[in-house]
């Protein structure tokens, strides 16, 4: 009797272990695979009319820290040419804050000789001061009519062969923020487990705000054909001491591939889950 | 003991009640048959699919995948498999259908769910791009 009872509970035993397996091995996903893809995501813009292209510039303004229009240039091209099939102008980098402001005195001198009444501007508001010191936004609006100039694109386009022409503006300034933020903080229960909880802290915090524009011309009429603008900004602890230049090329990392998706095709990399 | 029944000992009535009820069940059987055929066919498509997707070969996986929801079209995981391939090959309105079947079909399947949710963030900012143009 024993024996037999004995037999039975093995049998039983037996039965629940190879139903655990099947359990796990259904559970485990057996039937699943984890797969790497790569969505292409198709240009913004045609580019297809363009062999070449020219990032001619911008007009830059805020921390002093660094010189915005030379990195932005320099980082733009650099990218262009390892992740785009156009080919890129190794150009003298424009400085298009003194264009923009010699193209206003020289609306001014027109306005303000012969009769007066002959009014030449580059927009038909007539001619307002700019801004010596880019600041902030406001100093850099009126900025913006040197983009609508087809006249001087078109001039520029043909000095360098019809390009694609890559311009704009780019605001970095230093940002300064306080208040409660939520942070991660560990404790310990009277076990001595450790449980990780978010908690709301009043905090000071600084760091940088980037506000490029991008604005692509064609090279052959002098028009713009998309432009674009991205504004991120990035703030840390008040005591943390970082560098400008870390911080701006922290905040083009982000906005960079939206860039770069206007002219050629990206491929979002991630993961995706196959199942039989 | 020996047992065995004659169809002839049957009463003509019975005969003529006899055959359609035959003839359905055979059809049924048949049908059953030829379902569970289908069935077996599409999931060996599908496992052929992910041999070959595993190895990057989408294209190949596409049309193993597309057979595997022509043969059984109740078959969740196949369009959940298309979907993917889709996606990859950059055909996100043929994705977007497919995954929209898949959740259909299973629609408490979080790895369909998950991998769904991955693909809309992607195809939202490609229409978001298209507007903006």
């Amino acid at each position: 009797m024993t024996a037999w009872l004995s037999r039975r509970t093995n049998a039983r035993l037996a039965l629940a272990g190879l139903t655990i397996v099947c359990a796990a091995a259904a559970g485990c996903g057996a039937s699943i695979y984890e797969v790497p893809v790569e969505t292409p995501i198709p240009a913004k813009l045609d580019v297809s009319p363009f062999q070449r292209v020219l990032v001619a510039g911008f007009v830059a303004g805020g921390a002093d820290d660094i010189d915005t229009n030379q990195e932005t240039v320099r980082l733009l091209r650099s990218q262009l040419r390892s992740k785009s099939d156009l080919r890129v102008i190794d150009a003298d980098v424009m400085q298009l804050a003194e264009v923009a402001q010699e193209q206003n005195k020289a609306a001014v001198n027109d306005t303000s000789t012969g009769d007066g009444l002959s009014v030449k501007t580059s927009d038909s508001n007539g001619v307002t001061a700019l801004p010596q010191k880019i600041k902030d936004e406001k100093d850099l609006e009126p900025y913006d009519r040197l983009f609508a100039n087809t006249a001087y694109w078109k001039r520029i386009g043909e000095e360098y062969q019809n390009p694609l022409i890559v311009t704009g503006s780019v605001l970095f300034t230093p940002r300064s923020s306080s208040g409660l933020v939520t942070r991660e903080t560990e404790v310990y229960d009277g076990l001595g487990r450790r449980r990780v909880i978010p908690q709301r802290v009043y905090m000071e915090r600084k760091g940088f705000m980037l506000k490029p524009k991008f604005v692509f011309i064609d090279g052959r009429t002098g028009a713009t054909i998309y432009s674009e603008t991205r504004r991120e900004e990035v703030l840390y602890n008040a005591q943390q001491e970082t560098p400008a230049l870390s911080s701006y090329f922290e905040l083009m990392d982000r906005i960079v591939p939206d860039f770069l998706g206007a002219l050629s095709t990206q491929k979002i990399k991630g993961t995706r889950v196959l199942i039989k | 003991m020996h047992c065995s029944v004659r169809y002839s000992d049957f009463d003509p009535v019975m005969k003529i009640h006899c055959v359609p009820l035959l003839l359905i069940a055979a059809f049924s059987l048949s049908t059953a048959t030829a379902m569970a055929d289908s069935r077996d066919e599409a999931r060996s498509q599908v496992d052929f699919g992910i041999n070959v997707a595993q190895r990057g070969l989408w294209r190949e996986a596409i049309y193993r995948w597309e057979k595997a929801v022509e043969l059984d079209p109740k078959y969740a995981a196949a369009y959940n498999d298309l979907a993917i391939a889709y996606e990859h090959e950059g055909q996100l309105e043929k994705a977007r259908r497919a995954y929209d079947k898949a959740l259909e079909l299973d629609p408490n399947n979080t790895q369909i769910r998950q991998n769904y949710d991955l693909f809309k963030e992607i195809n939202d900012r490609v229409a978001q791009q298209k507007d903006k143009r």
